[in-house]
């Protein structure tokens, strides 16, 4: 291949002069090609992300009302305030649970990250995040929901989803302890603090922004859940009676999975604007986690 | 107590809950994993059994007389319809990752990324919904007969095209969901392969392109294989998404591409209020043996993406 080339600029061979070009303008049709097809591979995502993002902006525009905020369900028909109201109770209830015991996880893993225990939650984690949510709503089931006689309830929904959550706490918080400067830990340890103090006073508040950005994801994966919930919360019409067992909460992804099955215009709407609802505090909640990162990223 | 020991406690809360998950799904289910036998995963008939009847006992557990439960259309439309997603999502996921690292400047990079970080972010049941309002009739009414036609002398693309729920729908769900999770991580660990690489091939006379093909790509090839995996066991536990779309097919194997299936994950959601008529509880005990398989096969499959992961220096996987 060199030798074609170095011959064809030495002396005159015509023949190796164009299957040289020849093969310059293959190679450069190949490459051009490859780009298409890398560019063809995005077009496709950005499209697909596209067209459900339409949809669900266009039927969940048309179909919020003012009721889907201010009624409860009622049949196939009424408003959503009852599922509203579950999801959010679901989601601060789970991060009640979760953010304390993330922490803590992503807290040791981080502080003394190189013990074995801290692998071992590390490895947990990661493996946990996983599991399919289906298992964690099944394990919620027989334990909770059967095993306890707690039925569908806020508490057993509560607990299934700080399970799930858990992982992501841990390893964000993790990730973020992880940069806080070693030095600035290393002149509190000299000043005489502890391991305790040295993680709250110092490590815990320069991290903070990180650790929030990961319970803000972890509070969107609570709201865009549903199979887990299927088997531990339940489903109610009714707004939330204020007991943690023995009475099932309605959520948004229950009515956008049970609602568009339905022969009714009214329970097609519903779904959408609880599709509608869902994929905007997801997508805002994503949005607003990204922008804090970014400028992190462009502070630094 | 140290602040250490204190702080192991709660910690170990984790890695406690993986392991009270695992192990009360086998206690559990531990009277259908005896009754059921091997062939559990050899046999494709999940029957309760005659729920008017009285229970007998047999193999020392109460069951209903007839009880058989075999879940073997489980198990090949978990495998097929996660084989189909990642026959789409891989060669996407690769070009996707290769066009924003590479062919895209800085900024609109970053916010084009975050189009696809966006994606990964959309819920299960979203996706299902749209596959349900939107896929399905496209896919049903107007592509799968298309399909038909012209590819229907090749081995499962032929046959009925049925309604649109099935095997190919749910592949094509599934790899919409699985696709923004290998894209992000490739294009980090494409931005992250040294420049010097990329110069080298340049000054060889490599065209750009052939750089990253036959330079960059084989060098981050470790983490393509353990993202894929790590895909893998997304698209086997998926649910929801699946359940809209796939036909929840019961007790038969796909015929053709176009048929309806089921999963062990979406099967789990779509029996449970079948399995309650059960007065003796093996139904949803073998449900629970499902749950354990699937628990199971995707802690393996995680364990095996984060060694190979962490094997090629990518501790900090996105999750």
């Amino acid at each position: 291949m060199s030798g074609a080339a170095l011959t064809g600029e030495e002396a005159p061979f015509p023949q190796r002069e164009a299957a040289r070009l020849g093969r310059m303008r293959r190679r450069r049709m190949q490459s051009l090609l490859g780009w298409g097809l890398c560019a063809l591979g995005f077009g496709l995502l950005a499209f697909a992300m596209g067209w459900i993002l339409l949809l669900v902006l266009l039927r969940g525009i048309s179909a919020l009302t003012p009721k889907v905020f201010l009624e409860v369900t009622q049949g196939t028909g009424g408003g959503l305030l009852n599922a509203i109201e579950g999801t959010l109770l679901i989601g601060a209830g789970s991060m009640l649970l979760a953010v304390p015991l993330g922490v803590a996880a992503g807290m040791y893993a981080a502080q003394f990250k190189h013990s074995w225990f801290a692998s071992a939650i590390r490895f947990m984690a990661d493996v946990l995040v996983g599991v399919p949510s289906i298992v964690l709503g099944y394990f919620g089931y027989i334990t909770m929901v059967e095993g306890l006689g707690w039925q569908f309830s806020l508490a057993a929904a509560c607990i299934t989803i700080a399970i799930l959550c858990l992982p992501y706490i841990c390893r964000t918080t993790e990730l973020a302890l992880s940069q806080v400067p070693a030095a600035m830990q290393e002149a509190a340890f000299a000043l005489g603090a502890g391991e305790g103090r040295v993680a709250w006073r110092i490590a815990l508040p320069v991290a903070m922004p990180g650790i929030l950005t990961g319970v803000l994801l972890a509070f969107a994966i609570s709201v865009g859940e549903t199979a887990p919930l299927i088997y531990t919360a339940g489903w109610s019409s009714y707004l939330w009676n204020g007991q943690l067992v023995r009475s099932p909460v309605g959520y948004l992804t229950y009515a956008i999975w049970a609602f568009i099955n339905e022969p009714f215009a009214s329970a097609n709407a519903l779904a959408y604007a609880a599709a509608l609802l869902v994929t905007l505090i997801v997508l805002l909640i994503s949005i607003a986690a990204r922008l804090v990162l970014l400028r992190r990223q462009g502070a630094r | 107590m140290s602040f250490r020991r204190v702080l192991a406690v709660f910690a170990g809360i984790l890695p406690a809950s993986l392991v009270a998950v695992i192990v009360f799904l086998a206690v559990y289910s531990w009277p259908a994993v005896r009754f059921n036998g091997v062939g559990f995963v050899t046999s494709s008939t999940w029957n309760l059994g005659n729920t008017y009847g009285s229970p007998i006992l047999r193999d020392g557990v109460q069951v209903l007389p007839g009880a058989h439960y075999g879940i073997l259309f489980l198990v090949a439309g978990t495998l097929l319809s996660t084989l189909l997603a990642l026959v789409i999502a891989v060669p996407v996921g690769v070009g996707a990752a290769i066009f924003l690292a590479e062919a895209v400047p800085g900024q609109l990079r970053l916010w084009l990324s975050f189009l696809v970080e966006l994606l990964a972010a959309v819920p299960s049941v979203v996706f299902g919904l749209w596959g349900y309002a939107v896929l399905i009739p496209l896919l049903g009414h107007t592509i799968f007969p298309i399909m038909q036609r012209l590819l229907g002398f090749v081995p499962f693309l032929g046959g009925p095209t049925g309604s649109g729920y099935g095997l190919l729908t749910a592949g094509i769900v599934l790899s919409l969901m699985i696709v923004p999770l290998i894209a992000a991580t490739l294009r980090d660990a494409i931005l992250a392969e040294p420049m010097v690489v990329r110069e080298s091939a340049a000054a060889l006379g490599a065209t750009k392109f052939e750089t990253v093909w036959k330079v960059v790509l084989p060098g981050v090839r470790k983490i393509l294989i353990g993202v894929t995996i790590l895909a893998t066991g997304r698209a086997l536990g998926e649910t929801m998404a699946v359940l809209m779309v796939s036909g929840n097919a019961l007790n038969y194997l796909p015929p053709n591409i176009y048929s309806p299936i089921s999963t062990m994950a979406a099967f789990i959601v779509s029996q449970l209020d079948s399995a309650l008529q059960d007065p003796t509880g093996l139904a949803v005990r073998s449900l629970a043996e499902v749950a354990l398989m699937l628990s199971v096969i995707s802690v393996g499959v995680n364990t095996l993406a984060r060694l190979v992961l962490y094997r090629a220096g990518l501790k900090d996987a996105r999750v």
